[in-house]
């Protein structure tokens, strides 16, 4: 049989300031590991959400981001003949030839330039990317007009509706806002593919993106893509071209969080072996005590390794709550694969939480086991004495 | 045969270089319902010999057999076991939980007993009715008087009715009128309900209490 736990419980709380201290360690070790994860699973979430299982993104074959793509304004055409692509409510195929780059546009706090990606789409795009305007209207064809994500507004110059932005030697005059359902589409410029390409980079598309009319047809529709040797294009899900942009900065991020809560966990672990170093010391008798009646030295490792956990479980949810107020929370970052600013929210989700915790109860564990060792090895005639 | 059988039982320290010779050939017989007081000197060795009958130590040479069992060739778990089954102790300063309650101390030797809850508190609230405490069960350690701190560690000793309940200096702590209360319940312990008890003690009013007083001097006994 077990020392009851409430022996534990209330041992934790005879001595509360030393509790709280190692639970505000294990605290803030567990806050900093879920905000950096927040950081890393905002961002991954954000650029997952901006790609659809049941679109297609068509770059050069080769090119690993839109960035270094090229598609001709006939394999375009080609394309978007495929039947295999849905049909918008006016009957014209879902598809959309894009032109893509990035410019600098002036930060709207202080002084100096972001990167941003600048969009020319079709009218379709709309439809197949679920895009919606939140203020505004879609910018006209044949003229110098420009909509902005919503994400962009805040955060940069001159991005009110009726603006003047300039880039590309000419001005676009901003004529609506977007939203995007939280993707990385709402870090964007959209223009026109027709007014955009001719002062950016010339008669090529970046990319073509379309909606499959039956999403089990990817891997055919990939294949004739792919097989035409007139098109000399590749074929991903718009899902897992995203989901790629995000690795490489998840796992950075990742990375980033593990190491720098590893180095901070090093101290909040030391500062459990010390609490319970302490406690062992301090109740060496009530030890003692305990052995003497029969209960087995495993009972007393379990007993003061249960203490330990105890307080660590309380550092956990307390770095959890501590870390809640930043959920939601947008910032930005750069997008490595295009070299533009994507902003995202930080995202804590239950399983973080539940990651910090458990997180928290291995520091518990790891920082009492040689106490727990020591209190399970006392000898009980010297500790008697 | 004896409860308690002590044969040639020698007992050493070593303390950096020197050895410390506690006991030397020590035979000894305690029959089961007596109440022994072992008295002498600071030294003498009368806790290492209360310690050797629990099985909290071991001695040098010699063999301890309590209730059939050879204590001194236990292993540590096993003896963990015993103990919890046969051996009551008591210690001077009481050695309460302080975070426990008076109930929740006695109950503590219960929870190495396969017993209900519901059990263990009925024994729990006997053992402390005959201590004279069943009032004051859910006070802690530190809102009882000395005495009362012991009578419950005496309550922790006896409630899972162990084969041999052993004393180490009970009244040492104690006011004279504590000390008379904790000797009387001994004595009803042992008169009543024929506890096996050993008690060690300076305390010659005490040894009083006891139906066999032995003297322990320099690792002799005497009667």
């Amino acid at each position: 049989m077990k020392i009851p736990l409430v022996y534990n419980l209330r041992s934790i709380a005879h001595r509360p300031v030393s509790t709280a201290m190692t639970a505000l360690g294990l605290a803030l070790v567990v806050a900093v590991f879920v905000a950096m994860l927040a950081l890393a699973g905002g961002f991954r979430a954000t650029l997952a959400r901006t790609g659809s299982p049941d679109n297609v993104v068509v770059l050069r074959r080769g090119a690993t981001s839109e960035m270094e793509s090229g598609v001709p304004r006939e394999s375009a055409r080609l394309i978007a003949a495929d039947p295999r692509i849905a049909s918008g409510a006016d009957a014209r195929p879902l598809v959309s030839p894009e032109v893509f780059v990035v410019i600098n546009i002036p930060r709207a706090v202080g002084e100096g330039v972001n990167n941003v990606v600048a969009r020319g789409v079709n009218d379709e795009a709309f439809a197949v990317r679920n895009i919606h305007l939140v203020a505004g209207r879609k910018f006209a064809s044949g003229r110098s007009e420009i909509i902005l994500g919503k994400k962009i507004v805040p955060r940069f110059a001159h991005t009110a509706i009726g603006d003047t932005l300039r880039f590309a030697n000419r001005d676009w005059i901003v004529v609506g806002h977007f939203a995007a359902a939280g993707s990385a589409l709402e870090s964007e410029i959209w223009g026109e593919n027709e007014q955009f390409m001719p002062v950016f980079r010339g008669e090529v598309f970046q990319s073509v993106i379309f909606r499959l009319r039956d999403p089990a047809a990817f891997d055919e529709v990939k294949r004739a893509l792919e097989g035409d040797q007139r098109l000399q294009v590749q074929a991903q899900r718009e899902s897992a071209f995203y989901a790629g942009q995000s690795t490489v900065l998840t796992r950075i991020l990742t990375f980033l969080a593990i190491m720098i809560t590893s180095v901070m966990a090093v101290g909040a672990v030391f500062g459990a072996v010390n609490t319970m170093y302490a406690a062992v010391s301090s109740r060496t008798p009530e030890i003692a005590v305990l052995l003497t009646l029969g209960f087995a030295p495993r009972s007393v490792l379990a007993s003061f390794l249960s203490e330990s956990v105890a307080i660590a479980l309380l550092g956990g949810v307390a770095g959890g709550l501590l870390a809640l107020p930043i959920n939601g929370i947008v910032t930005s970052t750069t997008n490595w694969n295009s070299f533009s600013e994507v902003a995202f929210a930080f995202r804590v989700t239950p399983g973080l939480l539940v990651g910090g915790v458990i997180f928290a109860v291995v520091m518990g564990l790891v920082g009492g086991f040689f106490p727990a060792w020591r209190a399970a090895r006392l000898q009980v005639v010297q500790a008697l004495r | 045969m004896a409860l308690v059988e002590v044969r040639n039982v020698h007992k050493s320290f070593q303390r950096d270089s020197q050895v410390i010779e506690v006991f030397e050939n020590l035979t000894l017989d305690i029959a089961a319902g007596s109440f022994t007081a072992l008295m002498g000197p600071s030294g003498s060795g009368k806790s290492t010999f209360l310690n050797l009958l629990a099985g909290l130590d071991r001695p040098t040479s010699g063999t301890i057999t309590v209730a059939g069992a050879a204590v001194n060739t236990m292993s540590p778990s096993a003896l963990a076991k015993w103990r919890a089954r046969h051996i009551g102790f008591v210690f001077q300063s009481y050695n309460l939980l302080p975070v426990l309650t008076a109930a929740q101390n006695v109950e503590l030797p219960l929870l190495l007993a396969p017993l209900s809850k519901k059990e263990r508190a009925e024994r729990v609230r006997i053992a402390l009715g005959v201590v004279g405490l069943e009032d004051r069960m859910v006070h802690y350690p530190r809102q009882l008087s000395g005495g009362q701190e012991q009578r419950v560690a005496i309550a922790r000793a006896i409630v899972s009715d162990p084969t041999l309940t052993l004393l180490d200096e009970p009244t040492g702590q104690l006011d004279k009128k504590s000390a008379q209360e904790v000797l009387t319940l001994l004595q009803r312990l042992n008169d009543e309900f024929h506890k096996t008890i050993i008690v060690v003690t300076h305390d010659a009013h005490a040894a009083e209490k006891a139906k066999q007083v032995l003297h322990l001097d320099k690792g002799v006994l005497a009667a």
